[in-house]
């Protein structure tokens, strides 16, 4: 039997994603409307024995008429009797406190004619917040039938299988008498379409939903032909009358004791938007999430990385010596590592982004912080992926996917990797021990950390300044309007929680692990492979050069591996564009490290380490490394790593996109290769762009 | 009467008119309509959002979008 289709519809923060877990738990899948990067939600789950059903959540929305393309684009595919989701029959999820706005939008789903079924969650608060609801006249006076549920405590599910089970037998005629708008437009409407669904006729006036061939015959006709303002005035009396009807109703079967429910959100609210205690709360949020992606996900990461290192040496010694061994242990390995040593990052930043998304506290969080983001095309909302971007921009960036707002969305992704990840620390480490001296400002100041901390600053300040740049560029799909809803404060599902850090990861692995892997198998073969003449007899030459020289085992291993990488495909690209990075004071050395380090930044010492033939020396000693860099001269017997170098290569990483692991994430979660290129040439733009003024001027 | 972007802390007002050009539906859905009572409870820090209370909802809304609601304060 073909499994039964359910959508399931409510406004935003009543529960509805709890009920969608509830109903399919594990069994769930988030991937994207074709083409676009709208999420779409689905899940399977079993009524009955032998009935089996495909359930898909929308995104919450406030009535059937679309306040941004995201909502356009779902509510379309329920709408469009040839998509696939169209579904048999539609649950309305609402919440027993603001019933009467959960209404709104079931009078307008019920008027379109699906069969409806109306679950009111979070029924065992109504004692508590002084509610009762008489049930068997609402079900009478909206033609439908109510379940009463609480998907906290799981109450009333199975009821509501039930209830959804019978579809087939409720009524599906509209409840709400469109002529009570505008008696002589709507009349002529039925009269020019005696048999579609009224609702239906005057939706396709309004919005742009495919239904049967209505628009076709209704924009040939030049009497019901109306301006837009007039549109918007209809579209504001439907609302106005729904009301009346909603009100009407309710008046006779609801009741409400509103002190009673408002007393804690004033008290909550109090503290939490205050203006001087609002930021100092937040303030610490932002340093718990800071902290815990930093320091709580160092010890998972450095496992997942010591687990690939020790997969990949077993490979090669247990396989066959070879070409396909080789890839496996220095190519695939190493990147699946690559891939799953931002697991833990992602994890724990969503395990805490859900819950302040679940308690209601991320709203407040827009509020206190709209003012300040919006001149950088910013929402209050991407104040968390910046200040997670300090960490690592792999888990910030598929934070911005919470910012409801799609340009908002899209500037928060591209600006993200600005911001002084962890991966920096590394060069900034060794480029500022080299050319800033150890002294002090003001005496008590210690240079080389100021220096540190601006370029914290310069991350922020570019990742700012690009998006406000990107504002100015980027056009909107529509017009968007601040208008967002302060949820009552909740005790965070854990189930929710957990089940939205599940899913979140596995969206990663399976979206941007794909593409992160194949970079890096692509970039380790062109760092490890080169022409056969230099690269391929690279220890005969290597061992002929050193025959006089008694070099140990390790440094003639270290000789080759610096002779390698330097005649290596990547190697012999580094060299090439040289003449492209001399102008910013960059040797053929520096640009090959350069070059490599676009997989990770952190590369670059290492791979520096490498061309100078300390390879296996370097990594225990970081001094030894830094030494050699200082004594490393010009053909003229200058410094190589002088002031205007070391300030230009600081200027590069602080703007260059050289991470592969956020090029993964961008075309994972902008669904598109455009920004992601955009993105990479933008930064990596100003970057030269950057490095080329600073060394030309302090030279 | 005045516009709802000039109501301070918890000052409440009946919605008279609502410029419909310039507002959003999606105001208007959430129960900003003409004849409810309006009550701003919190003014952000840079005087920009607020945060009103209307028809049993909890909004914030920008000012530039406040002052386009008429109300007639209580």
């Amino acid at each position: 039997m073909k499994p039964l289709k359910i959508a399931l519809i409510g406004n935003p923060n009543v529960g509805k994603t709890s009920v969608f877990n509830a109903l399919t738990g594990l069994n769930q899948h988030v991937g994207n409307y074709p083409g676009v990067t709208v999420e779409r939600k689905t899940g399977t789950a079993h009524l009955s024995k032998d009935v089996k059903a495909s359930i898909i959540d929308l995104p919450g929305v406030y009535s059937v008429n679309p306040s941004s393309k995201d909502e356009e684009i779902a509510l379309n595919a329920i709408f469009d009797k040839t998509n696939k989701d169209y579904p048999d029959v539609v649950v309305i999820v609402a919440e027993v406190e603001n019933l009467k706005r959960n209404l709104l939008l079931f009078t307008q789903v019920k008027d379109l004619g699906f069969p409806v079924v109306l679950a009111l969650n979070m029924a065992d608060q109504m004692q508590k917040k002084g509610i009762s609801v008489d049930v068997p006249a609402l079900e009478k006076a909206l033609q439908t039938k109510i379940v009463l549920i609480s998907a906290r405590k799981n109450q009333g599910i199975e009821e509501l299988k039930q209830v959804v089970l019978n579809y087939s037998s409720y009524p599906t005629r509209p409840v709400f008498d469109l002529k009570s708008i505008d008696k002589e437009y709507f009349s002529l409407l039925e009269n020019l379409y005696p048999k579609q669904n009224p609702y239906k006729v005057w939706l396709s006036q309004t919005n742009v939903y495919p239904f049967e061939n209505i628009g076709n015959v209704v924009s040939s006709n030049a009497f019901v032909q109306k301006s837009d303002s007039e549109i918007k005035k209809l579209q504001h009396r439907e609302t106005i009358k729904r009301y009346q009807f909603i009100n009407d109703i309710l008046k006779e079967t609801y009741s409400i004791d509103t002190s009673k429910a408002t007393d804690i959100r004033m008290r909550f609210d109090r503290i939490l938007t205050h203006k001087f205690w609002g930021y100092i709360i937040f303030f610490f949020v932002l340093l718990l999430i800071y902290g815990s992606i930093f320091e709580l996900a160092a010890f998972p990461m450095d496992l997942v990385d010591g687990f690939f290192a020790d997969l990949s040496a077993w490979t090669s010694a247990t396989l066959p010596e070879g070409k396909l061994t080789e890839l496996i242990a220095d190519g695939i390995l190493p990147g699946l590592g690559g891939v799953l040593m931002f697991v833990p990052q992602i994890a724990i930043l969503f395990f805490i982004i859900s819950i302040l998304e679940e308690t209601g506290y991320m709203s407040r969080v827009v509020f206190l912080m709209d003012r300040i983001m919006k001149p950088f095309g910013l929402s209050g909302k991407s104040v968390v992926p910046l200040v997670s971007g300090t960490a690592c921009a792999i888990p910030a960036i598929m934070s911005a996917r919470n910012i409801e707002n799609p340009k908002e969305r899209l500037i928060t992704m591209l600006v993200t990797p600005f911001t002084t990840c962890s991966a920096r620390i590394p060069v900034y480490i060794i480029i500022i021990s080299l050319i800033i001296p150890k002294t002090y400002i003001l005496g008590f100041i210690p240079l080389q950390a100021f220096v540190m901390t601006m370029m914290y600053v310069i991350g922020f300040l570019s990742a700012l300044i690009a998006g406000m740049i990107l504002s100015s560029i980027i056009k909107a799909d529509r017009k968007s309007f601040f208008v967002i809803e302060m949820p009552t404060y909740k005790a965070p599902i854990l189930k929710n929680v957990f089940l939205n850090m599940y899913e979140k990861v596995v969206s990663y692995i399976m979206g941007a692990g794909k593409i992160i892997l194949a970079l890096s198998v692509i970039l380790w073969f062109l760092g490890s492979h080169g022409p056969s003449s230099t690269f391929g007899n690279a220890e005969e030459i290597i061992t002929e050069k050193h025959i006089t020289d008694h070099l140990t085992e390790d440094e003639l291993a270290d000789e080759l591996a610096g002779y390698q990488l330097e005649n290596s495909y990547i190697g012999i690209i580094g060299k090439g564009i040289e003449p492209v990075f001399r102008p910013l004071g960059y040797d053929w050395k520096i640009s090959i490290a350069v070059l490599t380090s676009f997989a990770a930044r952190e590369v670059f010492v290492g791979n520096l380490a490498t061309l100078y033939n300390l390879g296996s020396e370097a990594e225990e000693d970081e001094a030894k490394i830094i030494d050699r860099m200082a004594n490393e001269k010009r053909e003229d017997g200058t410094a190589v790593y002088g002031f205007a170098t070391g300030i230009s290569l600081l200027l590069f990483y602080a703007f260059a996109m050289q991470c592969l692991s956020t090029v993964g994430v961008t075309k994972k979660e902008t669904n598109s290769w455009k920004w992601t290129l955009i993105q990479m040439v933008f930064m990596t733009g100003v970057a030269y762009i950057a490095a080329l003024i600073a060394y030309q001027l302090l030279k | 009467m005045t516009t709802l972007n000039v109501l301070k802390k918890s000052q409440k007002g009946t919605i008279i008119e609502i410029n419909s050009d310039n507002v959003p539906l999606k105001l208007i859905e959430m129960g900003c309509l003409p004849g409810n009572v309006v009550e701003v409870l919190q003014i952000a820090p840079l005087a920009d959002p607020i945060y009103i209370k209307v028809n049993d909802s909890f909004l914030s809304i920008r000012k530039d979008l406040a002052k386009q609601i008429q109300v007639e304060l209580i």
